[in-house]
């Protein structure tokens, strides 16, 4: 019998099992803190309760961690790991270490639905949502976890899309019965699911990145489908509706595709598209992929770009690039263990 | 996004699973646009793309229920006189007059039935994917209007002038695809990425594909 996994459960959930077994209350306080405060990885391990009662929760349930099951690693320090899902799928994080900060980028779906014209991901299709447990274990499972300083949305999938489990699972990472991490120190990345969008601004406290890419309409069109749906112009006028003045930041990102995306019109456009707004953009290089007709803009370039951009007022810099030799960012080992499965 | 009440004049089933909802007409679109749709004011809504002609009366949206879907197994029981809300029209996936391809999987056929009701379907060809013969929507309608032009790829089962196989399959059997003509894709991710790879790799540029992605 397929076990549920306890790792991944809010505390209202927890009080159910608690109540639905009989247990005293004051159990699910306890079963909390070994989920989200200990280095433990099964129920037997909850030494605080009571053998009789662990031997009630393992009939139905389990501990619920994942170990990932293969890793690479770049010479710059940056690893990538590979996560089983559920239904023999596979996920990927990058744990990027520098000198300042230690980043996780985690997966909220296994494949994706959006297809933008540029994305590895994109190429394997949906497969499925992950569930909050999936996306939290990707930080609890990481052997680097107690190094982790900040925690980036943008591994597979579109956030936005699973918005029910990210913020169930941004909840147990910034609660106090949780893993009790500042909003200030995780970043969600979403090419702008307008509905979705507005949702997490007002019941989160997390940083937001929005993936731009171009500030021309029907350019965008042809690289990120859903620009039918839900137009840049959209995104920005509703962000500029919320308040960022505070800590809380918004950034855009934008991959720069040589002779499409980086003209000087590009520079005059995101500066009137961004005025008034307190945000960076950040561009990033593209590094191509399979069967795509896009190649990267040179550093040259990208560095007029900063420059131009940041002369019009928007604060502007060039994302390091890490991982190259291990396709960090693109999907390409999941998908890769994805054919070999099938 | 603000809804707004329409009352419902039919929900006819067209095919297992699958049901055509029509309202009348109080407001303006362009073929290929969506709204968003709920069955009540405070419900999530989900998107639909608008499957009528811009002057026609009524307004009509193909949908199929989703499998433990939170919305469509109810609009299924919907029926004459029962109330909807919407969105007012958006998107931008709009159809052109001039060559061109419609591709669509399933229920992705909608916005191109629209394009063609108001009156873009010459010199289009459309490439429709199903997995059973029942699931060509609107077949009379694009076969009296396209002839030849109307391909249907079917999956499961063989019919008269019907293609065995996906449209990804119809594709790469295809010696020369116009690389100056306009590609409209609509359906899943799947579909449309992987028909966007196989046309970028007969020589279309990326620039003559426009995709609308069912999510």
């Amino acid at each position: 019998m397929l076990k549920e996994k306890l790792f991944g459960k809010n505390p209202d959930e927890i009080k159910s099992i608690v109540n639905e077994l009989g247990m005293p209350a004051f159990t699910a306080k306890q079963i909390l803190d070994w989920l989200y405060k200990k280095d433990i990885n099964t129920i037997d391990e909850m030494s605080n309760i009571s053998a009789i009662n662990r031997a009630l929760l393992n009939e139905k349930y389990e501990f619920g961690i994942d170990l990932p099951i293969k890793h690479q690693e770049s010479k710059d320090g940056t690893k990538k790991y590979l996560y089983p899902a559920a239904n023999e799928r596979f996920i990927e994080a990058a744990y990027i270490p520098d000198e300042s900060r230690n980043t996780l980028c985690i997966s909220t779906q296994v494949g994706c639905k959006m297809g933008c014209l540029f994305c590895m991901t994109g190429k394997q299709g949906f497969q499925q949502q992950l569930t909050a447990g999936e996306i939290v274990n990707q930080i609890r499972s990481l052997p680097e976890r107690h190094q982790i300083t900040n925690i980036v949305y943008m591994g597979m999938g579109e956030p936005f899309d699973n918005l029910t489990e990210l913020m169930k699972s941004q909840e147990i990472l910034t609660s106090e019965w949780g893993f009790a991490m500042s909003p200030r120190r995780i970043t969600v990345s979403s090419i702008g699911i307008i509905p979705a969008m507005i949702t997490f601004l007002e019941e989160s406290q997390c940083h937001l990145a929005i993936s731009m890419h171009s500030p021309f309409d029907e350019e965008r069109n042809k690289l990120m489908p859903i620009q039918h749906v839900y137009a840049i112009n959209d995104v920005i006028k509703t962000l500029k509706e919320y308040n960022w003045h505070g800590q809380r930041r918004i950034s855009f990102e934008y991959i720069m595709f040589k002779g499409i995306n980086d003209t000087e019109q590009h520079v005059k456009e995101l500066a009137r598209l961004l005025n008034g707004m307190i945000c960076r953009v950040n561009l990033i290089k593209y590094h191509a992929i399979p069967n795509t007709p896009l190649e990267g803009s040179d550093r040259e370039t990208m560095y007029k770009f900063r420059d131009s951009l940041t002369a019009k007022g928007i604060f502007c810099s060039i994302r390091q690039s890490r991982g190259e030799d291990i396709f960090a960012a693109c999907g390409l080992l999941s998908t890769k263990e994805l054919v070999k499965k099938n | 996004m603000e809804l707004h009440k329409q009352i419902i004049t039919s929900n006819q089933q067209i095919a297992p699973n699958t049901y055509i909802l029509s309202f009348k007409r109080d407001f303006i679109f362009a073929p290929g646009q969506w709204i968003a749709i709920s069955l009540h004011l405070n419900d999530t809504p989900r998107l639909y793309s608008i499957a009528s002609g811009i002057s026609n009366d009524e307004i009509m949206i193909l949908f199929d229920i989703k499998a433990g879907g939170e919305l469509t197994p109810n609009m299924a029981t919907l029926k004459k006189g029962d109330e909807i809300f919407i969105s007012n029209p958006q998107g931008s996936f709009f159809g052109k007059s001039g060559k061109g391809w419609w591709i669509a999987t399933g229920t992705g056929i909608a916005p191109f039935k629209a394009m063609l009701d108001s009156g873009l379907g010459k010199d289009k060809k459309l490439l429709h994917g199903g997995r059973t013969l029942d699931s060509f929507y609107f077949e009379n309608q694009f076969s009296e209007a396209l002839g030849e032009n109307y391909i249907r790829c079917c999956t499961r089962e063989k019919g008269d002038n019907v293609f065995e196989g996906r449209i990804t399959e119809y594709l790469k059997k295809q010696n020369q695809l116009p690389p100056d003509e306009k590609y409209y894709l609509c359906g899943s991710s799947e579909m449309v990425v992987e028909t966007r790879d196989i046309l970028v790799d007969k020589g279309v540029p990326y620039e003559n594909i426009k995709a609308e992605i069912y999510f």
